[in-house]
């Protein structure tokens, strides 16, 4: 099966949208399979976003917020980091998995690294495979066809 | 406040076994300072619930509302409109809601996402403690605003027990609540007040026969 990975990206506008811009500007590439939702702090990100991102078709969610120390809001980076680990361990028991989001940290300047995070999330879930909601609704779409075409 | 907390998920799916449609109702009062039951937890239990019940092939549709308050009449009775097709009430208020809910909705069927577990005060960010045992008869002008009913881990009216070791209780690593309460009277120069025994407490007015009542003939509207 041709599998595109939909990711979505929570990015805090004073790093990781920075960073994304940089990339952008110094050409380089990342997958597309990525796609940046701009907060205007990690700590902006709750766990009920982060649950509804998946619900609504997303294979892989990642937050991006700056470097331990260095948050804008002191310590919104740390709240997202602690509110990631619970919404793992919902999607753990759920049955999505909670491997299939994380939190990254990085600066405005780190523009290859926004890239390489890119990249390294996109690696992670092509290994995963489609989420199992998007599955679910594969299958559940198929039967519909098959019952329609009786 | 009172302090709630969630129930483990697959309790929760088990209570809700069959149902098809489930409102999904939260709290705006002490369960949603205490972060259990308010209207983001309803949204977050209410993700968590469709998608598992999705992945199982029996898809579920939630309602979500929260009240101002489910133990109060005029709140409750707004749950109304919003019972449509609905098979089951998912409470995310305290026992009490869970309770009132089911009381003004006789033909519906209530369960509850929470364990209701004290009356206690947010300590910190994320950390709640037991600070009061409903007893029905307040002491705490005898024992300088520390409770011995629920704090004491043997509830002794004239403590310490023998047990009180360097400020710690012999039974839980908490303080010893007479510690608490000697501290706070020598600091105070009330040490005087302790020699005073105090005389059995009369657990009629508390947890017994019963629900228990006030009634203010005053502030009644009707009769
Ligand atoms: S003495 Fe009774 S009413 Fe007073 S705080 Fe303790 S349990 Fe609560
Ligand atoms: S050590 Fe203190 S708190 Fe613990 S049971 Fe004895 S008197 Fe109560």
């Amino acid at each position: 099966m041709d599998f595109n990975p939909k990711i979505v990206a929570f990015c805090c506008y004073y790093c990781a949208y920075s960073a994304a811009d940089l990339a952008g500007s110094l050409r380089l590439q990342y997958p597309p399979t990525v796609r940046m939702i701009e907060q205007p702090c990690s700590g902006k990100v709750d766990i009920r976003l982060l649950l509804e991102a998946f619900e609504d078709g997303a294979d892989g969610v990642y937050v991006a917020g700056c470097l331990e120390g260095d948050c804008h809001f002191l310590k919104g980076n740390i709240r997202a980091k602690k509110r990631v680990n619970a919404a793992k361990k919902i999607l753990d028991k759920i049955g999505i998995g909670g491997e299939r989001l994380e939190m990254f940290n990085l600066s405005g300047s780190m523009g290859p690294r926004f890239a390489e995070i890119a990249t390294e999330m996109t690696n992670r879930i092509l290994e995963l495979g489609p989420s199992p909601l998007r599955q679910a609704r594969q299958a559940e779409g198929e039967n519909r066809e098959e019952e329609a075409s009786k | 406040m009172i302090v709630a907390e969630a129930k483990p998920l697959e309790e929760i799916l088990d209570s809700l076994k069959g149902m098809s449609k489930v409102l999904v109702a939260g709290c705006g009062g002490c369960v949603a300072v205490c972060l259990a039951g308010g209207e983001k937890e309803v949204g977050i239990m209410a993700s968590a619930l469709r998608m598992k019940r999705e992945l199982a092939g029996e898809p579920l549709v939630t309602v979500e509302e929260t009240l101002t308050r489910q133990c109060d009449p005029e709140y409750v009775k707004e749950l109304g409109k919003k019972l449509d097709g609905v098979d089951c009430i998912l409470s995310m208020a305290c026992g009490v809601g869970v309770q009132f809910l089911a009381e003004h909705y006789p033909d519906m069927w209530v369960v509850p996402a929470l364990n209701t577990k004290f009356a206690g005060a947010t300590i910190e960010h994320g950390l709640w403690e037991e600070r009061c045992g409903l007893c029905g008869e307040c002491v705490l002008a005898q024992t300088g605003g520390v409770c011995p009913v629920i704090r004491c881990a043997k509830s002794l009216l004239n403590g310490p027990c023998g047990g009180s070791q360097n400020g710690k209780c012999e039974v839980k690593p908490n303080a010893c609540a007479w510690q608490l309460i000697y501290d706070r009277m020598k600091s105070l120069g009330r040490l005087e007040q302790l020699v005073e025994v105090a005389e059995a407490k009369d657990w009629s007015k508390s947890r017994d026969g019963g629900p228990r009542q006030v009634v203010r003939e005053d502030v009644k509207i009707d009769g």
